[in-house]
C-alpha cells in the first residue's frame, strides 16, 4: 500500500491515541515533576456548634492569586519520584547502611509503603501469570477432548469466570471467605481450627488474592488455547500415535510447540494486566494486608486533599515497571520475527 | 364541544392556581445539590426539592463517593452544583481553593429561622449552615452486661475490663468492635482515641505533626487492647459492617456513628431482643475527663462560581429542607441542630458525648494529609508486626512527605 493511503487509513485511529493516550500522558508526566505552590496560613477564628476556638486555615485569596501566576505549582524535578512515597532514595540510603542483616534490610524496606505495593505487586505477577497459562491450557485439553454435547454447556461454564465483573465476583468471594462464610467455614472444618480466618493474615490474604486472580483470568488463557487447539496439525498429532507416542508425549512435543505464539500472547497481556491489580484488593478490602501500584494510585486521588502529584509519579513507576517487565518477551519477539524475515 | 371547552378551561384554572404556590417566594433559579447519602440528608434534599416548580428547577446527586469529586465540580466555571453538603473535614478543601462563598448577606436576608450556633464562621464570614450533629460513641448490650455482672463502662479501660469478663463467663468470643477499617475509618478511630489524652496534632501553629509522644503511644496501646477483644477480620471492618454484627447480635459493646442510631433501633434487620436491650451511651473517655471521640457537623454550602440568583435560590431551597415540618416528620434520623427537634434514644449518644465537653474534628488544611497517614500506616501495629513507636514515627514520615508536596510545609 502506499504511504499515503496508508496514513490516510490509520489518521482517524492516530488522532484518537494522541488526543486519549498520548497528551493524557504528557499531562501526567509535567504534573508529576511540580508540586504544590506554598499554602498561605492565617490563624482565624472559627465558630461553631460547639463553640469557637482559634484555628490554621488557608488565606484562599493570596493562594489563588499564586495560582493565577503559576498554575501548575513549583517545579520539583525529579523530586516526588524519590520521596518517602516513591522511590525513597534517602530512607532506602539510611535502612542499608544501618542493616544489621540483610533481612533486616529487606524488612525496613516492606515498611516503606512503595516498595510494600510492589513486593505484592511483583509476586502477583509472577505466580499469577504462569498459573494462568497452565491452568489455561490444562482447561483447554480437557475440553477438547469432551463429546460435543458437553462442549457448549462447558465452555460456557468455564468463561463465567472472566464475565463476572472483577469487582463483583471478588466481593461475593470476599463474603464467601468469611469466618462465617461458607468456605470460611468448611476451610476452618477441613483442617480443624476453629479460629482460621482467611482475612486475618497478610500469607492468607495474599494466597486468597492469588487464587481469586487465577481463577479471574484463567477463562482467557483457555479460551485463546482452545482456538490454537482446533489448529493442531492432524497428520503430525497422527504420526506421533503410529509411533506410540503417548498422550503425554504428544502433548509436550506436538500441541505445545504448536502453541508457543499464544503462550507468548497470552504471557504478554497477563503480564501487562496483572502489574496493574486493583480490583481484588477493593472487594477482598485487603487493603491492611496486601496493596499494590495501583491500589496506591487511588489512594492519592481518594480523601479531602488529592494528591494528583504524587499519583502522577506512581502512575509513571508503574508505566516504567511494566516496560521492565516486558522487555523479555519483546526481545523473544523480535528475534523471531528477524529469523522468519530471513 | 362546548363541554370539552368548558372541561379544558377547568383543568388550565386548577393547574394555574396550583402552580402559582409552587417556588416557596422564588421566581427563578437553578438548584443542584451535592451530599453524602444518608437518611438525614435525603430528607433535607426531599424538603428542598419542594421549591421546586415556576421557573425554579431542583437536583440532586447524594453519592457516598462526593468528596472525591466536589473539589473538581465547584472549580468549574460556572460550578455544576450550586450547594455541597460538607462536614468539618470536607468543608476544608473547599475553603482552601475558595470554592464556596460567603454566606453573611443570604443569612441577613431570608436565614431568619436560622439558630446562631447554625452558622459556621471562617474568619467572622458565616461559610457554612450546620443542620446536623454527628460523633462515634458507645453502644452496649445491657443484657449481656447484666448477665456478665459489668456495670456501664464510662472510660475505655472499664471497656476492656467489662470485654475480658463477658470473654471469660463464655457470653461471647468478640464482644467488641469499632470501625477499624485500614483507611479512613482507622485513621479517624486513632484520631478519637488521640482526642481522649488532650493533646494537640501539630506544634502549635505550624503544620508540623507531633503525635510521637507519649500520648500517641497511649492511644495506640488502647486501640491494640480492643482489637484484641475484636474478631480477627477487624481490619475490614467499616461501618456497615460493624453495624451488621451488631444487628447480628455478635457483639456486646461497639464504638458506631450516632447517626446509625435509627436504623439499629428500627425493627428492621435485628430481632426485637437485640433492639429492646441495645442502649446508646456518651463515648468513653480515655484519660482525664475527655471523651475519646470528635464532633461533627453536617451543613450546606453554596458554590462561588455560580450565578447571584441561583445561589439566592440554593439558599432558599435548602432553608426549606431544613424548616420546622422536615425536622419534625424526620426526628430520629439525626442529631438535628434545630428548635423543634426533640432528643430520642437514638440521639442520646450523641449528646452526651457533646455535653460531656468533646471537641470537633480539627477543621485544619492538613488534617485530611495526616488522617491518610494514620489509615494508611496503622495497620503493621494492630497486627502485631511493629512497636507503637516505629509505627507513629512511619506516620509522621509519611505526613511530613504529603505536607511538603501539597505545600504546608
Amino acid at each position: 500500500m502506499r504511504h499515503r493511503t496508508f496514513i490516510w487509513f490509520i489518521l482517524p485511529s492516530l488522532a484518537a491515541m494522541i488526543i486519549f493516550i498520548a497528551l493524557p500522558l504528557v499531562s501526567v508526566v509535567t504534573q508529576s515533576l511540580h508540586i504544590e505552590h506554598q499554602q498561605v496560613l492565617v490563624i482565624t477564628e472559627n465558630c461553631g456548634p460547639f463553640g469557637c476556638q482559634q484555628e490554621t486555615s488557608v488565606d484562599a485569596a493570596a493562594t489563588a492569586v499564586l495560582r493565577a501566576e503559576k498554575p501548575l505549582g513549583r517545579f520539583n524535578g525529579l523530586g516526588t519520584y524519590f520521596d518517602r512515597g516513591h522511590l525513597a532514595s534517602k530512607e532506602v540510603s539510611i535502612a542499608w547502611a544501618n542493616r544489621a542483616s540483610f533481612r533486616g534490610f529487606l524488612s525496613d524496606l516492606y515498611n516503606l509503603p512503595f516498595y510494600k505495593a510492589l513486593a505484592f505487586t511483583l509476586s502477583y505477577t509472577f505466580l499469577v501469570t504462569p498459573l494462568v497459562i497452565m491452568l489455561g491450557l490444562l482447561i483447554a485439553l480437557g475440553v477438547n477432548r469432551l463429546t460435543p454435547a458437553l462442549k457448549g454447556p462447558t465452555i460456557f461454564v468455564s468463561l463465567l469466570p472472566m464475565i463476572v465483573t472483577p469487582l463483583i465476583g471478588s466481593l461475593i468471594l470476599f463474603w464467601m471467605i468469611d469466618a462465617q462464610g461458607i468456605i470460611g467455614k468448611t476451610l476452618q472444618w477441613l483442617l480443624d481450627d476453629p479460629v482460621l480466618s482467611l482475612k486475618a493474615s497478610p500469607g492468607l490474604t495474599w494466597a486468597t488474592l492469588f487464587v481469586y486472580g487465577v481463577w479471574h483470568s484463567a477463562p482467557f488463557a483457555f479460551i485463546v488455547f482452545y482456538a490454537g487447539l482446533q489448529t493442531v496439525n492432524t497428520d503430525t498429532l497422527e504420526a506421533a500415535q503410529i509411533d506410540g507416542a503417548t498422550r503425554f508425549q504428544q502433548v509436550r512435543y506436538v500441541v505445545i510447540p504448536h502453541l508457543m505464539p499464544l503462550v507468548v500472547f497470552i504471557a504478554l497481556i497477563q503480564l501487562m494486566d496483572n502489574f496493574r491489580v486493583f480490583e481484588p484488593i477493593i472487594g477482598f478490602s485487603a487493603q491492611a494486608n496486601a496493596t499494590s501500584l495501583s491500589y496506591i494510585i487511588f489512594n492519592d486521588l481518594r480523601g479531602d486533599v488529592i494528591r494528583f502529584n504524587s499519583a502522577a509519579a506512581t502512575s509513571l513507576l508503574t508505566v516504567l515497571g511494566v516496560a521492565i517487565l516486558l522487555t523479555p518477551v519483546l526481545i523473544r519477539t523480535w528475534r523471531d520475527f528477524k529469523r522468519k524475515v530471513v | 364541544m362546548f363541554l370539552k371547552k368548558i372541561a379544558l378551561a377547568g383543568t388550565m384554572s386548577v393547574l394555574a392556581g396550583t402552580a402559582a404556590y409552587a417556588g416557596c417566594g422564588l421566581t427563578s433559579g437553578n438548584v443542584n445539590i451535592l451530599g453524602n447519602d444518608f437518611a438525614a440528608i435525603q430528607a433535607v434534599v426531599a424538603g428542598a426539592t419542594e421549591c421546586a416548580g415556576d421557573g425554579v428547577s431542583v437536583a440532586s446527586n447524594l453519592t457516598t463517593e462526593h468528596r472525591d469529586f466536589q473539589v473538581a465540580a465547584l472549580t468549574a466555571n460556572p460550578a455544576q452544583y450550586t450547594s455541597s453538603i460538607v462536614a468539618n473535614s470536607s468543608i476544608v478543601p473547599l475553603l482552601n481553593a475558595g470554592l464556596i462563598r460567603s454566606l453573611d448577606d443570604l443569612v441577613a436576608k431570608h436565614g431568619q429561622n436560622l439558630q446562631p450556633h447554625q452558622l459556621i464562621t471562617i474568619d467572622g464570614k458565616v461559610m457554612a449552615v450546620a443542620f446536623m450533629a454527628n460523633a462515634q460513641h458507645l453502644y452496649y448490650r445491657s443484657d449481656i452486661l447484666e448477665a456478665a455482672g459489668v456495670e456501664a463502662p464510662s472510660s475505655y479501660a472499664e471497656v476492656v475490663a467489662a470485654a475480658e469478663k463477658i470473654r471469660a463467663a463464655g457470653l461471647m468470643d468478640h464482644p467488641v468492635a469499632l470501625n477499624t477499617k485500614t483507611g479512613w475509618n482507622l485513621g479517624e478511630e486513632f484520631i478519637n482515641m488521640y482526642m481522649g489524652t488532650g493533646a494537640g496534632f501539630f506544634k502549635a501553629g505550624t503544620a508540623e505533626v507531633a503525635i510521637n509522644n507519649a500520648s500517641g503511644v497511649e492511644a495506640l496501646n488502647m486501640l491494640k487492647a480492643l482489637t484484641e477483644l475484636s474478631n480477627p477480620d477487624f481490619l475490614t471492618f467499616d461501618s456497615n459492617a460493624t453495624a451488621a454484627l451488631w444487628e447480628g447480635g455478635q457483639l456486646a459493646i461497639a464504638t458506631m456513628w450516632g447517626s446509625r442510631g435509627a436504623s439499629i433501633l428500627d425493627d428492621e434487620g435485628s430481632t426485637a431482643e437485640i433492639v429492646a436491650a441495645t442502649v446508646l451511651t456518651g463515648a468513653p473517655t480515655l484519660s482525664g475527663d475527655k471523651p475519646a471521640s470528635t464532633l461533627w457537623w453536617d451543613g450546606f454550602t453554596i458554590a462561588t462560581n455560580i450565578s447571584d440568583e441561583d445561589a439566592e435560590a440554593t439558599f432558599v431551597a435548602l432553608v426549606n429542607g431544613i424548616s420546622d415540618d422536615v425536622v419534625m416528620a424526620n426526628n430520629d434520623k439525626a442529631v438535628w441542630l434545630s428548635s423543634v427537634y426533640e432528643p430520642s434514644a437514638a440521639s442520646a449518644g450523641v449528646a452526651a458525648t457533646a455535653a460531656a465537653g468533646a471537641s470537633p474534628y480539627p477543621m485544619l488544611p492538613y488534617m485530611g494529609l495526616l488522617h491518610t497517614a494514620l489509615g494508611d500506616e496503622l495497620s503493621d501495629f494492630l497486627q502485631g508486626t511493629e512497636s507503637a513507636a516505629q509505627a507513629l514515627a512511619d506516620v509522621e514520615a509519611a505526613y511530613t512527605t504529603a505536607a511538603k508536596e501539597q505545600g504546608f510545609l
